[in-house]
């Protein structure tokens, strides 16, 4: 049984009535194909409708739809031999957090990304996608790593934000999230960034600070919940779509503001209707990415990637 | 009624009002609820005399009680984009803006300025918590990349003092933006072989600690600060328990490893000068080596 969001109701009564008319004529007996075509392309314009136009709240939803794909299908879409490293070698293996080497259509690459997880036993072993410190080291760790044997950096983000715990603050979470940007900013090696669903704060930026940083069509990337926003600007947590809205989380705004460097489309109905496709297309815009940094020279990468954050914000939308 | 309750009365009583005591003379400690001679608190440098609370200090003031004789050059910032987003919530961010300006006479949350400490040159970016509760927007991470580079164009050493919530959600992304930004101000400085020293006052929270602030070569808390990533109250709404005494205080962030040292106010600018001199100045200067060693006293706290 598929997932329907809210808005989604109408393309679910579409394709519940096509799921009907298959079932009762289940014997052959009737020729339903007609009909199924004509209710079918019913359900395409319907999408394309819904779709075309979604509100920044709605990005938030489809950005968080259970059944997008994660993190570790577009490690196992994209990478080839994917050899997963465990550990901040200080406290502990943070599953919020993975990483590891691969090849990424044939080139070694160093991948780094938040894990959510798909049901209830996986989302609880990555802690639903909330790193802590442990998890930010780890990423640290992987950068130097790449850093020393000049391997391309591919960060997958998908994430509510940093944990929030005693625990995380005992260990000095904001310590690590600072440390962790200073190394992505540091290391002399091509570094890409894809938001892949919800690009959350602190949490986000951590492994963000990419020479191109990208984003899936219908992710959202903000620096705090439209939720969050809502309760502490407006006292109301209801007012979380108008919060939505203000922040300008979409990718469509965040081009226009600078802030990102390219868009990747997803299929029509979003990326949890095409999984395949949207991995593909990820694939495709990623090694457009690292094409275009080849051959540059480490310290001019790092030079580069410097200034692009240096400049932004430096005009408005 | 008639013309002289209603108009000369109030005039009168306007005029009386004026010479009454101001309610502003005496403050009251938020931490022993004991009444403090508003002269005296200042003199103190918003310590309670009582208890030794540390009370925010104004960003004007930290720049006065850091440098020498209170002597220092503010520079201007650098003009930014206002409102980038045109963001409004239950006000438009414009008008908050303006009203934060009215009332701090600044033109966002941060103060940039240089001078000596000690006779060493210095630059200084002391966050404002009047403006917008000292949060980082775009301005804030211009005044630091400038902060930063005046520092190196000087060869001073840098001291942030952050006082801020986080980030200046009416930015939105842009604001986030400001972490990397902030960073790369610091590691301009560190590069330069410069001393980057970060004084975390209260609060520093949210994406000001996940940033430059954390990065400090030398950090240096003051006492009673709340120091964090998360707000106490998302943290409890999370794991639905009520947070230990002293969460997230200096003294916990000393316990824990995350800062070199947690320094009495009145002991802040010796303290600079020692860690600066040691430093910067790895042979001392003569005169320095013909001084005794200044003896470190801290107030008693309790006194």
């Amino acid at each position: 049984m598929a997932h329907y969001l809210e808005f989604e109701k109408p393309i679910a009564e579409l394709e519940g009535k096509i799921e009907e008319l298959k079932r009762l004529t289940g014997d052959g007996t009737l020729n339903i194909a007609d009909e199924v075509a004509k209710l079918q392309a019913k359900v395409d314009r319907q999408i394309r409708t819904v779709y075309g136009k979604l509100s920044a709240w709605q990005k938030v939803q489809v950005a968080r739809h259970p059944e997008r794909p994660h993190c570790k299908e577009f490690v196992a879409g994209l990478i080839d031999g994917f050899t997963p490293l465990a550990g901040d070698r200080l406290f502990a293996d943070d599953a919020a957090i993975i990483g590891g080497i691969g090849r990424f259509r044939g080139q070694s690459v160093v991948v780094i990304g938040q894990e959510k997880g798909s049901d209830t036993e996986s989302r609880i072993k990555h802690n639903f996608g909330m790193a802590k410190p442990e998890g930010y080291r780890k990423a640290q760790r992987l950068m130097a790593l790449a850093d020393r044997f000049s391997l391309p950096v591919i960060s997958l983000i998908d994430t509510a934000g940093a944990y929030p715990g005693i625990d995380a603050e005992a260990r000095g979470q904001a310590e690590a999230i600072a440390k962790t940007i200073e190394a992505g900013l540091r290391i002399k090696v091509p570094f890409v960034a894809a938001v892949l669903g919800e690009g959350g704060s602190g949490g986000a930026i951590a492994i963000a600070s990419a020479n191109k940083v990208l984003m899936l069509e219908h992710a959202v990337y903000s620096v705090i919940s439209p939720e969050g926003c809502a309760s502490i600007l407006w006292r109301a947590a209801d007012q979380a779509q108008v919060a939505a809205e203000a922040l300008k989380l979409t990718a469509q705004d965040l081009l226009k503001l600078g802030v990102i460097d390219g868009i990747v489309a997803e299929p029509l109905g979003g990326a949890h209707r095409g999984k395949e496709e949207t991995i593909a297309a990820l694939g495709d815009a990623i090694a457009a990415s690292l094409a275009e940094m080849k051959g540059i020279d480490g310290g001019v990468l790092r030079a580069r990637r410097r200034e692009k954050f240096l400049d932004m914000g430096r005009r408005g939308l | 009624m008639s013309w002289l309750t209603n108009f000369v009365r109030p005039k009168i009583r306007a005029l009386v009002r004026k010479t009454e005591v101001p309610d502003n003379l005496w403050d009251t400690c938020p931490a022993c609820s004991k009444m403090i001679f508003h002269r005296d608190l200042e003199a103190a440098q918003r310590v309670c005399p009582h208890c030794g609370h540390h009370m925010r200090l104004p960003a004007k003031r930290r720049l006065e009680t850091l440098f020498d004789e209170g002597v220092y050059a503010r520079i201007e910032l650098p003009k930014v984009v206002a409102d980038p987003l045109k963001f409004r919530d239950q006000k438009k961010y414009v008008d908050r803006l303006k009203a934060a300006r009215d009332k701090t006479g600044e033109q966002d949350a941060i103060l940039v300025a240089h001078g000596r400490i000690g006779g060493m040159s210095a630059v200084v970016a002391a966050f404002d918590f009047e403006f917008q509760g000292g949060s980082m927007g775009i301005a804030v991470g211009e005044g630091l990349v400038a902060a930063a580079k005046l520092a190196v164009l000087q060869q001073a050493t840098l001291i942030v003092v952050p006082a801020s919530g986080g980030a200046r959600m009416q930015e939105g992304i842009l604001s986030l933006m400001q972490m990397p930004r902030s960073v790369i101000a610091a590691e301009e400085v560190k590069e330069a072989g410069l001393p980057y020293i970060v004084l975390l006052t209260d609060p520093t929270t949210g994406g000001v600690s996940a940033s430059f602030a954390m990065l400090g070569d030398i950090a240096i808390a003051e006492p009673g600060a709340t120091i964090g990533f998360a707000g106490a109250r998302v943290i409890e709404e999370t794991i639905r328990e009520k947070l230990p005494a002293g969460f997230q205080k200096a003294e916990y962030l000393l316990e824990h490893g995350m800062v070199d040292m947690v320094v009495h106010r009145h002991e802040l600018r010796a303290t600079l000068i020692r860690l600066i001199g040691l430093l910067t100045e790895p042979k001392p200067r003569a005169e320095i080596v013909a001084m005794p060693m200044p003896q470190l006293e801290i107030p008693d706290a309790k006194a």
